[in-house]
């Protein structure tokens, strides 16, 4: 059988989207294998926001510089040195020359957004968001002649010593088949695939909710794996992080994230704090709380603040909860209310001078005396009414994936696979081993998407 | 208002402002920003404000099926209806001609009927050209009142819209701000420059920014066609018909060109637009009011064209009927837009200088 195609591309996203075009201006006739619906294409990427980038002067919407050596020094702070020093490198460098490049195919950028000032010099944001980019891309990719099947399953890569022969799918209700002559695997981690997700974090993961698509199942990733392709990556993590408890179990982004805990207590279901809710400033935390949460018994925590602290935080997307008293809250949000009142007494008695608080920074007003102490924004919950929300831990993505060389190349145990390659998420655990960098995801997806793309191309032709 | 619809846009405004991704692309994201709740006033200042480019619903990843069901755009088009059916006054004569293609139609018709009545009971009284069909002062009787009384109509509704939104003393730059903006159609840009989602799904596209433009600045030539006649009549004692190298004719033929080619590319794109992005129900009113736009300006032209021909009376009478419908439904057609937009334009330019 003779393939239609010269690549086959699995996954809609944005690295799947930067390889199809490559490999598309290169002459090769593509095809992009999206598991979703087209309302649902794009994966991961139709939740994202910016792009960080390595620039060594001002950039399209980008301020100032930002070096290599200092993009790498962050990615060593939040991955604890879990990296791959060649890889992440060659992210951090190509970075600089794919705005342009995004600019060129569609992608619109916007000044940073309000609230998130902080990113102005490193990321750059889009217009509209992931999902405004993931359009343009698709339009372009249209326009090169790639073709696009949603809604197409991938269920098997056949691999035959060093090369894949076969793809098996499923589409429009019928089982197909493929042999192009490159294939490029861009299908995400397998957050979604709660079974999976429970087998590999334990029993707590059925409670976790799911920031992100309901598509990234890692059904391309598991039979990849059995077949002895070289992983990468924790398989037992995931990043998590602390959302809004009533957000939904899949596809909730952005918007249900909650910044209110430093000005908070968060107590469990027992209506027992547990940590420190003042450690440091939320972004800093806000993947620990993740963790936190899921250790707690039914893996949720509630969050208690008052009326002064209201208009500290962005906007939640669900209103908080509100009462006049703390028995009424505590009712409204089923913890136990004389518990509840007794924590909060026994918090609000531990804080001290409150003169110097300062919502944006480490202000040192803390509590003293007490197990678990807050160590900044120590103010007292005792102006109503009191509000309240409900937090569960929300999964960003896993770690587990591809093991890929400079190439973006596939290998097992014998060697590189010669017409295997792998970008985005299900290839990021590479460079991030633990934690995450704002923006990086789409850094380390267009990329390698680019990489991957042209290396496929040069095997077809 | 319509608290459902209130409700509803409140319900979309709370999950955009825990977003956040669509700051760029137009005014109302830096105005809803700046909110953290909600009241009807702060809601219908951001109805006012969107132009229905689209920009926001492409770019959404909360739009259906996903269970957010975000349409801002849907949400905010039926609180903007709803306002101006509110603000109208008298306010039942907007509940039937705002969603009324057909009624407007039936009022262009009345125009039409009147006209020929007016010429047969009134006549000439020995005028020439135009005025030999209807005297000059028959035309000022009919036209004086349609056109003070649709202005008396549109500035109750303006103080109304102001006193809602809470508006403040007006200045010099707020109005230049909001002129600029609207003279460019800013906000039919899309922030990044490349236009509007509009008849193609998410494909940028300046096509309804230029026809808008073109009824826009065509509407604006003909009314000042019309108010150089209307000074060379009574100023200089120089009377209609005018030749081509007069004032009336070099503003108004541009001018009801402009109109035409603007109010078919409209029409066409609107037909091509998704209709639930807007507010469905008045959608039929839209309609009618392009077409009578189309009618006005053709009518005119065409009266231009043949003005020397036998059907120069039936011509008159149809492009009088069609100005006269157009002046008289103003504060209650898509017509009354264009001033509570420039209302929000400035309240906003407002809400930026206390920013």
């Amino acid at each position: 059988m003779t393939s239609p195609y010269d690549i086959a591309i699995i996954g809609g996203g944005n690295a799947a989207l930067c390889a199809a075009m490559t490999a598309a201006e290169k002459g090769a006739k593509v095809v992009i294998l999206e598991t979703a619906p087209k309302a649902y294409r794009g994966g991961n990427s139709r939740h994202t926001r910016n792009f960080r980038c390595m620039h060594s002067a001002p950039l399209g919407p980008l301020v100032d510089d930002y070096s290599e050596d200092e993009y790498f020094d962050d990615l060593l702070k939040v991955t604890d040195g879990k990296t791959d020093e060649t890889l992440a490198r060659l992210a951090i460098r190509t970075s600089e020359e794919c705005l342009p490049w995004m600019e060129e195919h569609g992608v619109r950028f916007q000044p940073s957004l309000s609230g998130t000032l902080s990113l102005a010099r490193t990321n750059a944001f889009f217009m509209g968001g992931g999902k405004s980019l993931v359009n343009a891309y698709y339009r372009t990719a249209e326009k090169l002649g790639v073709s696009v099947l949603y809604e197409a399953n991938v269920t098997h890569l056949e691999l035959d010593g060093d090369t894949i022969v076969r793809i098996d799918y499923t589409h429009e209700g019928e089982t197909k088949q493929l042999e192009p002559s490159a294939v490029i695997v861009a299908s995400g981690g397998f957050q979604a695939d709660t079974e999976w997700l429970t087998r590999a974090w334990g029993p707590a993961a059925k409670n976790f909710l799911i920031r992100g698509t309901p598509y990234n199942r890692g059904v391309v990733l598991a039979d990849l794996l059995d077949q002895g392709v070289q992983s990468v990556g924790d398989p037992t993590q995931c990043h998590a992080v602390a959302i809004d408890g009533r957000a939904p179990k899949f596809d909730g982004g952005i918007v249900t994230r909650l910044d209110c805990v430093p000005f908070s207590i968060v107590v469990n279901k027992e209506a027992d704090r547990f940590y420190d809710e003042g450690e440091d400033v939320w972004p800093k935390r806000y993947a620990i709380w993740g963790r936190l949460v899921a250790n707690q018994p039914d893996q949720v925590g509630y969050v208690i603040i008052d009326s002064k602290s209201l208009e500290l935080f962005m906007p939640s997307v669900f209103p908080p909860i509100k009462a006049d008293t703390l028995e009424e809250l505590a009712d409204k949000m089923g913890l136990p209310p004389v518990k509840l009142v007794e924590t909060v007494k026994t918090f609000n008695a531990a804080c001290g001078d409150t003169s110097n608080f300062h919502p944006t920074e480490l202000d040192g007003v803390k509590t003293s005396g007490i197990n678990i102490p807050k160590t900044n924004w120590a103010r007292p919950i005792n102006e109503p009414p009191f509000y309240g929300y409900s937090l569960r831990t929300g999964v960003t993505f896993t770690y587990l994936g591809l093991k890929v060389d400079e190439n973006a190349q596939c290998s097992t145990a014998s060697g590189p696979i010669r017409n295997l390659w792998a970008a985005g998420e299900t290839m990021a655990g590479s460079i991030l081993g633990q934690g995450y960098l704002a923006g990086f995801g789409m850094t380390i997806g267009t990329v390698f998407g680019r990489i991957a793309g042209r290396e496929a191309a040069n095997h077809a032709n | 208002m319509q608290t459902d619809l209130l409700q509803e846009a409140r319900r979309q405004a709370e999950i955009c402002n825990a977003c956040r991704y669509c700051e760029g692309y137009c005014s109302v994201f830096p105005a809803l920003h700046q909110e953290r709740f909600f009241s009807d006033a702060n809601l219908t200042q951001l109805a006012n404000l969107c132009h229905n480019c689209r920009g926001c619903y492409y770019a959404c990843q909360y739009t259906a099926p996903h269970e957010f069901d975000l349409n801002l755009p849907k949400a905010l088009a039926e609180v903007r209806q709803d306002s101006w059916e509110n603000f109208a006054w008298p306010a039942p004569v907007a509940r039937r001609f705002q969603k009324s293609g057909v009624m407007i139609a039936l009022a262009t018709i009345l125009g039409f009927a009147l006209l020929f009545l007016a010429f047969r009971a009134l006549g000439s009284a020995g005028g020439e050209g135009f005025y030999a069909v209807l005297s000059h002062s028959a035309m000022v009787a009919i036209f004086l009142p349609a056109f003070l009384f649709p202005l008396a109509s549109i500035a109750v509704s303006l103080r109304r819209y102001w006193q809602e939104t809470g508006g403040k003393t007006i200045t010099l730059s707020q109005i230049a701000g909001a002129f600029g903006s609207a003279a460019k159609m800013k906000n039919l840009a899309g922030g990044h420059g490349d236009g509007c989602n509009f008849e193609d799904e998410d494909r940028f596209s300046q096509a309804r920014r230029h026809a808008h433009q073109a009824v826009m600045y065509g509407f604006l030539l003909c009314f000042a066609s019309t108010s150089a006649g209307t000074i060379l009549h009574y100023v200089f004692d120089m009377p209609a018909p005018y030749p081509l190298w007069s004032l009336p004719k070099l503003l108004g033929i541009p001018g009801g060109i402009l109109m035409v080619i603007g109010t078919v590319m409209l029409a066409s794109l609107k037909l091509k637009a998704e209709r639930s992005l807007g507010a469905p129900s008045a959608w039929g009113g839209e309609m009618g009011f392009i077409v009578l736009l189309f009618l006005v300006a053709l009518s005119g032209l065409a009266l231009y064209a043949l003005g020397s021909t036998a059907a120069m009376p039936a011509l008159l009478a149809i492009h009088l009927g069609s100005v006269l419908s157009f002046f008289l439904l103003t504060p209650y057609t898509k017509m009354a837009h264009g001033f509570y937009r420039l209302a929000a334009l400035v309240r906003d330019e407002q809400r930026k200088s206390a920013g």
